[in-house]
């Protein structure tokens, strides 16, 4: 895949070029290019003189990297404790089901990607899934197959 | 425009007010996350067309309110107009245009929107006299659902930054210490340090320079109260932050925000943006010689983040492994400097401490935890949402006076409280009082807030096991009982889930937690066995249940059970067949279906798509 990697002078020029700015860098990186492509990584280590081990141990670490490309849409099931208890478990895998991969990947055609989350802060709605900014609740084994249809028709967000 | 002293303050509070009520009537529509879900912000666009389209006097679209969550999510999305308090649950776009003729209009109720008293079958209309509002008391939450999200204006009319002004011009740093010691506030993230100790450590500590900290990671799953708060009423975090600052002489601030609240990120950069407007942020504030400044830090979605010294790492743009906890981080803290750092909730509290005194607080609550504290009341529970109610309020009262009882009429049969720190208690302590020391004598704790209330169908063995895998994820790995220790923990417990397990087990989980307890580097190893400790403690019949007769009492472990057709109550509508992912079920319509035993993977979506009740779970 091609990634225009001509975006990234203008993410630098957002913060400080310290060590400090590394995770705010990082995570402007993700938001664009939807993961961290390794060119990137590599350059972001030269602009905030960090060692690149360093950046790479800073991307695996947390959860809000990625280092493979991910899908248009990100479907995100909560797995959070309210939302276990309200079955969380048979959500994911009605999605699973209907999006034919496993939590964690993405689908052949790079259209979804398929997460869990340990809470998105909704518990009152459980159980929650989370279409990139959309929050739906009270989501059913019968709803899934609803959603994922309706993810499907729907514009790029 | 900059506000310079503390009279033009209050004069710009006369007219916000003025402003604020200009409206004879005001519509307050939740915008909270969870009447988001539901469609809360359609409800909000269409009030505003019909407002517009229906050109009314003395009512535009100004008195139409997006506010933060008001806490009933229960029963949203949610409309209240005030100031009658009129409260509509569950509001459809199609409701909008007979809400503006009928109620704005002509002051009518629209009865089938009200809330419907499940106990007496009555309908209330005024939100502060149904169960669930009345009987708490918000001082954290004071102004959410009350004010638009993000509105500085707003914010001032209803007192906002008045104590600020109060605290620059007549108090010392020391008295405004002492203001806050005298409150007794204790830190509402979870360990319940006193604050005022904390900032008169930092505040006397020598090296500079100084930093404060707000602790929005909010990482335990199952809570939402610090991040109603961050979206709802930002400035309030923000004015405590400065007060904060100004008590321990720190010029420089940080909000560490969870990455899963993207509009809190929003609406707090929003509100610091219009508090540097006023002045109220950066160089001489309110014509003082203190400056501020405050700056949103985004989490990379890292639960140990949480933790102190891991989230000061975090914010210096590193991996956050915590460290030893003899290094106290109120005197080397973010870059080794001193640092006081509060939780999102902590801060909240102050404004209202400083205005209103740290006596009138120190009297709300018990005597070792003063004040309120905000819960997320969840789960099983038949009113869910976000709360506020004064320390020492008993488990039962809040589950069953406020939150309505347990869903479906079940039986209730645990709380869990603080989290993956915290642990499950069963019915015979639902008359413990909530504050930070008598939870956690009973074996769980109060934790930063979220409340989970279990029913009959959830398995305790299952719960550890799930707890314990959240952990093992989120275990940063650096200290060794930690990493492992938790990894065997888990090995065991999904273990006795699926049958294999044996007695012997459990004495050597139990072995294994006092290890872990006594040798994690931080909080998250401590306390990490807590969720396996506190359902061993109450639960170990069911426990025994899963290990002498392979038996899992809730039907929730899957190896130990299956799944059936009753044919009595089956009718044939084909539902189970069409959710089952795995062709196990066969029938024709309207003839009994069957399960085939082999093929069944046990996922229970039969049992959750039937309308008859005719899945058994044996
Ligand atoms: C693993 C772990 C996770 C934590 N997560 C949070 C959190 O999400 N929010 C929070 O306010 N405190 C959290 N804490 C507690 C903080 O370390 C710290 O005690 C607190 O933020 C101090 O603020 P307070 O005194 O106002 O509560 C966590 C602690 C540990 C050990």
């Amino acid at each position: 895949m091609n990634h225009d990697l001509d975006k990234l002078p203008e993410i630098y020029e957002r913060y400080p070029r310290t060590p400090q700015s590394l995770i705010a860098v990082l995570q402007d990186i993700q938001k664009e290019f939807h993961f961290l492509p390794t060119e990137a990584l590599k350059r972001t280590a030269e602009e905030l003189n960090v060692p690149l081990s360093k950046v790479f141990s800073v991307s695996t670490f947390y959860n809000a990297f990625s280092l493979h490309p991910r899908g248009e849409k990100i479907i995100r099931v909560c797995v959070g404790t309210t939302c276990h208890i309200r079955g969380a478990k048979q959500i994911q895998e009605q999605l699973e089901n209907h999006l034919k991969i496993k939590a964690g990947e993405t689908t052949e055609d790079k259209k979804f990607t398929l997460e869990v989350v340990a809470c998105v802060g909704a518990c009152a709605m459980a159980p929650v899934v989370a279409v990139d900014e959309t929050y739906h609740g009270g989501v059913t084994v019968a709803s899934c197959r609803k959603l994922v249809k309706k993810s499907k028709k729907g514009k790029k967000s | 425009m900059r506000i310079e002293t503390p009279q033009q303050l209050t004069r710009l509070r006369k007219d916000c007010l003025a402003r604020f009520n200009r409206h004879p009537q005001k519509i307050h529509v939740c915008c909270g996350p969870g009447c988001l879900a539901n469609g809360a912000q359609k409800v909000s666009d269409e009030l505003k067309k019909v407002i517009k389209k229906k050109r009314l006097k003395g009512f535009s679209v100004d008195a139409l309110k997006e506010t933060g969550c008001h806490g009933f999510c229960e029963q949203g999305p949610l409309v209240v107009v005030e100031p009658a308090g009129t409260f509509y649950t569950r509001v459809k776009v199609k409701d909008v245009e007979e809400i503006i003729d009928k109620t704005i209009r002509r002051k009518e109720v629209l009865e089938r929107l009200l809330f419907t008293d499940p106990q007496t079958g009555e309908k209330i209309e005024n939100y502060r006299d149904i169960p669930f509002y009345a009987r708490q008391q918000r001082i954290a939450l004071r102004n959410i659902g009350q004010i638009s999200q993000c509105d500085i204006d707003e914010y001032i009319a209803v007192d906002g930054y008045q104590a600020l002004a109060k605290a620059l011009k007549k108090m010392s740093p020391q008295d405004v210490i002492d203001e806050v010691t005298t409150s007794g506030l204790r830190g509402r993230g979870g360990a319940g340090f006193p604050a005022g100790r904390k900032w008169s450590t930092c505040a006397r500590a020598d090296d500079s320079p100084h930093y404060v900290i707000c602790n929005g990671d909010e990482g335990d799953p199952g809570a939402f109260m610090d991040r109603a708060i961050m979206e709802g009423d930002p400035h309030s975090v923000i004015e405590g932050m400065i007060i904060a600052a100004y008590a321990v002489g720190a010029h420089e601030g940080y909000i560490y925000v969870r990455e899963e609240y993207p509009l809190a990120v929003v609406n707090l950069q929003k509100a610091i943006e219009q508090a540097h407007e006023y002045g109220l942020l950066g160089d001489g504030i309110l014509s003082s010689d203190f400056s501020f400044d405050v700056h949103v830090s985004r989490g990379g979605g890292a639960f140990v983040c949480g933790e102190s010294s891991a989230l000061m790492k975090s914010i210096a743009g590193e991996v956050g492994e915590p460290r030893a906890k003899y290094v106290r981080s109120v005197l080397k803290g973010l870059h080794d400097k001193p640092t006081v750092l509060n939780n999102v909730e902590s801060y909240a509290n102050v404004p209202v401490i400083i205005d209103k005194g740290g006596k009138w607080f120190s009297a709300i609550g018990t005597k070792k935890s003063t004040g309120a504290k905000a819960f997320s009341l969840v789960g099983k529970v038949r009113n869910t949402g976000l709360i506020e109610v004064p320390m020492g309020t008993t488990l039962r009262e809040i589950i069953y006076d406020i939150g309505g009882g347990i869903q479906n009429d079940r039986p209730f049969k645990a709380v869990q409280t603080g989290g993956p720190s915290g642990g499950c208690l069963p019915e015979s302590k639902l008359d413990l009082p909530v504050d930070f020391d008598t939870l956690t004598e009973a074996g769980s704790m109060m934790g930063s807030g979220g409340m989970i209330v279990l029913d009959d169908h959830t398995c305790v063995v299952d719960l550890a096991k799930y707890f314990l895998a959240f952990l093992v994820d989120e275990s940063c790995g650096k200290c060794v009982p930690c990493r492992e220790g938790l990894y065997q923990l888990y090995g065991l417990a999904v273990a006795i889930s699926e049958g294999r397990g044996t007695e012997a087990d459990l004495d050597k989980m139990e072995k294994l937690s006092d290890t872990i307890v006594i040798s994690s580097l931080c909080g998250l190893g401590k306390s990490g066995p807590n969720p396996f400790l506190s359902t061993i403690r109450y639960f170990r019949d069911e426990y025994l249940a899963h290990i002498r007769d392979k038996k899992c009492p809730a039907g929730v472990c899957r190896e130990l059970i299956r799944y059936e057709v009753d044919p009595q109550k089956c009718d044939g509508c084909m539902a189970c067949i069409t959710a089952c992912a795995q062709n196990a079920i066969t029938g024709k319509k309207k003839e009994v279906h069957t399960i085939d035993q082999d093929a069944c993977d046990k996922c229970g979506a039969c049992l959750a798509v039937c309308k008859r009740d005719a899945i058994l779970v044996l």
